[in-house]
């Protein structure tokens, strides 16, 4: 059995192309346009930048050859031997790694307690008033704004060498970007438990403990831990100005060529962030659904 | 409204007064609500127990000491009054070249990061990709480019172009290249894959599947999250000449070493207008295109 198509009238048909015709056209405009400004953009930033794609070309034989001098001697039949000497300082690298975990730590903790206790004060719904709110935003924006490292210069100087500056430096940065993040989780909440107690008469304090931490602690928990894996990423290039970690070691060995230092570092690095990150994630599911992991 | 005064005269409400009064009763009649588990209860007295032992342990293993804490906060007060008033002294135009050359990075940087880690996505996504060795390779990687510093690729490219902002622009590439490659894969496989099926039905091949039915429904997630990292790498490309890899961030080290402290504030205070700015600007776009405002 033949099905029949209904065909619209020549007229309508070619008003209903045409104004498809001039959508596409309008929309392919736009394309253009936004391509020919990112062009722009791009030339712009490479004039800015000193970009030179000819270098590159060149010396990008130099980066396969830093990767092949890093790679170390390793034989089948030395293999225990080779390893050893690859890791010739294994016992201190594997202490600064863990102060680079501990200044990560402990920076996490001062700067989430920092954003605990402002992050009430900061949230649209919860703060007690206008001006304490601006101020609290105002200060957590210009934490989180200033790069950690930056504060690490100056701490540096101020508190000495050493991981202490490190570690302020990073709980400053983590202040700033928790108390965000703290203050948006505190606006999601639900209101009902609060109305209830403020009918009861709690105090704003009895409010936040019984109303609002129950609901908001899983959350709280989770980004700190993610913050945590970023600042174990942060602490690792502390050393490079002197606050502690594992990065000033690392410095020295790119700086002074010593090749299998570089991979060797490196390569620590790399597998301490990956297992923080695995370990992290798992507790992060954990605490976002409870029941779903047994 | 009875004439009853819903507040007693020790301020808490007439129920919670009740309440209070009756309390051993209460408690009697609705045990399990008064008292946790033991596991819970552990966890709530031994979790943060843990916590506050490992931050002691912390600051011991890393020389904390009150004396100089307190010596620094001192040293801290006489550096914010010497940093009063900022001012330039002079070289406003050498920090606007140098914040200039900042966003070039940032920008450039990001884009290449985009452009690189787009097509890689699509490998590590489950949906487009079934084959399992594939996309958990490509996973891995990114993991371990992630996992790098951005400083560290710094270093790393300045021993292939030199120092200079060019080796700054390479390590943000890099870096952003493993983030952005897990986050596209990651809005790939959020995709609901009904308009997949419909190119299907309708015939088309492979790739036109990924054009057609996919491309559409990603580009706007994937453009607000290149967006937002252009956003952030401002501020990660003012640090990156720490290591000599172009930007703001040189004068920044050399300033403070000197202590030149009227200027770092001036300078501080420029790079906050321009992330600021820049912020601005992206959260504009970004809105614009998830379709929540318009431009202009």
């Amino acid at each position: 059995m033949a099905t029949a198509v209904p065909v619209l009238p020549a007229a309508q048909a070619k008003a209903l192309a045409d104004a498809y015709k001039a959508a596409v056209a309008a929309r392919r405009q736009r394309t253009l346009l936004v391509l020919a400004i990112i062009v722009v953009l791009v030339f712009v930033s490479a004039q800015l930048a000193h970009v030179r794609p000819l270098t590159l070309i060149a010396n990008i034989g130099n980066f396969g050859g830093f990767i092949g001098r890093t790679i170390p001697k390793i034989s089948a039949g030395n293999f225990f031997g080779d390893i050893a000497e690859w890791y010739w300082a294994f016992p201190k690298w594997l202490g600064l790694l863990w102060q680079t975990i501990l200044i990560a730590y402990l920076g996490t903790l001062m700067g989430a307690v920092v954003a605990f206790l402002l992050c009430f004060h900061a949230s649209a719904n919860l703060a007690r008033s206008r001006w304490s709110r601006i101020a609290a935003r105002r200060f957590l924006e210009f934490c989180r704004t200033v790069p950690d490292i930056v504060f690490a210069l100056i701490f540096v100087i101020a508190f000495g060498l050493g991981p202490m500056a490190g570690v302020l430096a990073l709980s400053i940065h983590t202040a700033g970007a928790l108390g965000k993040l703290f203050a948006e989780v505190v606006e999601n909440i639900d209101m009902k438990p609060v109305e209830g107690l403020s009918a009861a008469g709690a105090s704003w304090v009895q409010i936040i403990r019984f109303a609002v931490l129950p609901q908001v602690a899983p959350g709280f928990a989770s980004y700190a831990l993610l913050r945590f894996e970023i600042n174990v990423r942060g602490a690792g290039v502390m050393g490079f100005v002197g606050a502690g970690g594992i990065g000033q070691e690392f410095l020295v060995a790119i700086r002074n060529f010593y090749y299998t230092d570089v991979s060797a570092i490196l390569l620590m690095i790399i597998a301490t962030v990956i297992l923080i990150d695995l370990g992290t994630e798992q507790i992060r599911h954990r605490l976002i659904n409870p029941e779903g992991v047994k | 409204m009875s004439g009853v005064p819903a507040i007693s005269q020790s301020g808490r409400g007439r129920l919670a007064d009740a309440a209070l009064a009756d309390l051993d009763a209460l408690k009697q009649r609705h045990g399990r609500h008064f008292g946790g588990s033991p596991r819970r209860r552990l966890a709530a007295i031994g979790i943060p127990a843990l916590i506050v032992f490992g931050a002691f342990y912390a600051m011991i293993e890393l020389n904390f000491s009150l004396q100089r804490i307190l010596g620094g906060l001192h040293r801290l007060g006489q550096f914010a009054v010497l940093m009063i008033p900022p001012e330039p002294q002079g070289r406003f135009v050498a920090f606007s070249i140098a914040l200039g050359e900042t966003l070039g990075i940032a920008f450039l940087g990001t884009l290449i990061a985009a452009c690189l880690a787009f097509p890689i996505a699509f490998l590590a996504a489950r949906n487009v990709i079934p084959n399992i060795f594939v996309h958990f390779a490509v996973r891995r990687t990114f993991d371990v480019i992630r996992s790098v510093d951005t400083l560290i690729w710094a270093l790393l490219w300045i021993t292939v172009v030199g120092l200079g902002p060019f080796a700054g622009v390479l390590a943000i590439a890099c870096a952003d290249f493993g983030a952005l490659g897990k986050l596209f894969s990651e809005a790939i496989e959020a995709t609901d894959g009904k308009s997949r099926e419909g190119v299907t039905a309708a015939g088309g091949n492979k790739l036109e599947q990924v054009r057609f039915g996919l491309v559409p429904e990603v580009l706007p997630v994937i453009a607000s999250q290149v967006l937002y990292f252009i956003e952030s790498n401002t501020r990660s490309a003012t640090i990156i000449g720490i290591v000599g890899a172009g930007g703001v961030g040189a004068y920044l080290t050399e300033l403070i070493r000197v202590l030149e402290l009227k200027q770092v504030a001036f300078l501080i205070l420029m790079i906050l207008v321009t992330v600021a700015i820049i912020d601005f600007i992206s959260t504009r776009l970004r809105l614009a295109i998830i379709g929540k405002a318009k431009v202009v």
